[in-house]
């Protein structure tokens, strides 16, 4: 049934029907209400998760990795400052091979403080060892939390994930979702089952120990293999959703009148919707122009990406974030995608919408019209700012 | 698509009544979005809530510029907080004032749609003391929406925050609101 939620709610309701055994979280705008909601649910009864006010996202992450290696499944979620303290932990989480997914209510990063959505917080998290997904839509949110928790808890992943959603044009929106039905869901995350837990007393386990340089690279190499499985298991954990749920979800991005585009824009979360707008504007004029989404960010889906853009003349690749003293983060990975392509395109980066600053149709649409004009010595430019 | 653009002061319930008209949409069939203007919310300090409702299903994820109604849920925010900026020339202007059709117009310079009604007295009245609601029933005339699904919906949305006594008070104030805009609209 169709219901308006916001990206909150859209969170909440997935988690409760994933129904994790503990959920250890700290409060942070714009994540806070995913948080109220859920205690909610654990104050009524209708969930039967421990839920642990932690004093900082740093302990968050700790209970959860605690929680995690004892046999529990457990989610958090977060944003900006809160991840940026909770990321010390997450590495060691992706390190241990635990599970645990979290909501990542994507804001900007201080100083200065700004509540509002970029992506500096997604990329602080970039290297962590968590696969990461970006969504368009608050059903995006909502579907993608059920598909991540699968692919977290399959036998050849065991990693954390982040189900990356933007600040307030997400959270906050109230917004047409169509969540599944509690039975479905549930049968479709299917029941955890631990790896070696640590409370399995009858089997005592080392959790967490120590590597010397005889041992260290390897499991990192290890690791490397395990988020490598990524790909494999997330194509097939969304086509048994796409036949769950009906939805039409394929492959590790999304091709928006492509095939044909001599001009095209590479978008992560909900600036695609807007950046479709663009494209269907410029379209009926007769522009040959398109857009590439990137759903699943991390790993990265180098020839997916590569084989979407290959022939495409011109492409802008927009980052929510800039990295000081480099290229965007997101150009980086598709120029890193193109560079063994016989063909490829002429490549734009363009950072935007930093703070929360808005992004709207026309911007991109000038975007997609001026970019056979770009000089090519001018690679890093700037929407909507002020200069 | 049609943009909506509410103006009223934190406190007022603006954001509340926008979301409320998101359900009523919903039951339409339509697509919607609601959302709060994304800054620090004082009790008392102007604030901007939006709608967007749409047949097809709504993919910019921008602010509204443009809105084919503004809603002005304070008067007093009819000067400070230009209400009339990008308004559609088409669109319509609802206010919750005393003044009339013509007055407000003077006041504004708009030359679209206005509809008046007194949502203080109406509220006032009715025992709830809210404006929010019989602006609410003034958007939903306007929009055209039946009456039997806005009230259908308003008491399952605020069923669940209010006793029935103040829910019912609160109908009467949406119907008496929702009454005289439609007057508006017919002879506006």
């Amino acid at each position: 049934m169709r219901k308006v939620m916001t990206g909150h709610k859209a969170v909440a309701e997935a988690m409760r029907q994933i129904e994790p055994d503990v959920v250890a979280v700290y409060p942070i705008t714009p994540q806070s209400e995913i948080a109220e909601y859920y205690a909610d649910y654990v104050h009524d009864g209708i969930v039967h998760t421990e839920l642990v006010p932690v004093e900082s996202e740093h302990s968050a992450m700790s209970a959860c990795v605690g929680a995690a290696a004892a046999g529990a499944r457990v989610m958090t979620a977060t944003s900006s400052q809160g991840l940026a303290l909770l990321v010390e932990v997450l590495y060691i989480a992706a390190g241990m091979r635990l599970p645990i997914v979290m909501a990542l209510a994507n804001r900007s990063l201080s100083a200065p403080i700004n509540i509002h959505c970029d992506h500096s917080d997604a990329y602080l998290a970039r290297d962590a060892g968590a696969f990461q997904v970006f969504c368009e839509s608050a059903q995006e949110v909502y579907d993608y939390m059920l598909i991540a928790q699968r692919i977290a808890e399959h036998d050849k992943i065991r990693l954390p994930g982040i189900v990356n959603l933007d600040g307030f044009s997400l959270t906050h929106t109230s917004q047409v979702v169509e969540p599944l039905e509690d039975a479905v869901a549930k049968k479709f995350v299917g029941v955890f089952k631990p790896v070696h837990p640590l409370l399995d007393v009858d089997k005592p386990v080392t959790w967490g120990p120590f590597a010397m340089p005889d041992y260290y690279f390897e499991l990192k190499r290890a690791q490397q293999a395990a988020i490598e499985e990524v790909p494999t298991v997330f194509l097939d954990v969304q086509k048994a959703f796409v036949k769950t749920s009906g939805r039409a979800y394929a492959g590790f991005v999304e091709k928006y009148r492509l095939d044909d585009a001599d001009r095209a824009l590479v978008v992560l979360g909900s600036t695609a919707g807007t950046a479709k707008i663009a494209v269907d504007a410029l379209r009926s004029e007769g522009e040959k122009v398109g857009l590439l989404k990137v759903w699943l960010y991390r790993p990265f889906p180098y020839q997916a990406v590569a084989s979407a853009l290959e022939r495409v003349k011109h492409v802008a690749v927009l980052d929510r974030a800039i990295s000081f003293g480099a290229m965007g983060a997101l150009y980086s990975d598709v120029a890193t995608s193109l560079v063994r392509s016989q063909v490829r395109p002429a490549l734009h980066n363009y950072i935007y919408g930093l703070g929360g600053r808005d992004i709207t149709v026309e911007q991109l649409a000038e975007v997609l019209v001026g970019l056979e004009k770009v000089h090519p010595d001018e690679v890093l430019r700037y929407i909507g700012l002020r200069e | 698509m049609k943009e909506i653009r509410w103006h009223g002061r934190g406190g007022q319930g603006a954001k509340t009544v926008s979301q409320v008209l998101a359900q009523i949409n919903l039951r339409e069939g339509k697509y919607v979005q609601a959302f709060p203007e994304f800054g620090p919310e004082r009790s008392g300090a102007p604030i901007r809530a939006y709608n967007r409702i749409s047949d097809e299903e709504i993919l910019v994820h921008s602010a509204v510029y443009s809105p084919d109604l503004a809603v002005i849920v304070d008067e007093s925010l009819l000067t400070s907080e230009k209400p009339t900026d990008g308004l559609h020339p088409d669109g319509t202007l609802v206010v919750n004032t005393s003044c009339s059709t013509e007055e407000i117009r003077t006041r504004t310079g708009f030359k679209g749609k206005i509809v008046v009604l007194d949502a203080d007295r109406i509220g006032r009245e009715a025992g709830t003391g809210f404006a929010n609601i019989p602006m609410l029933g003034a958007v939903a005339a306007v929009l055209g929406t039946a009456w039997s699904i806005v009230e259908e919906e308003v008491r399952r949305t605020m069923g669940e925050r209010i006793s029935k006594e103040m829910l019912d008070k609160n109908i009467t104030a949406l119907r008496a609101a929702y009454d005289a805009a439609k007057k508006g609209v017919a002879g506006g």
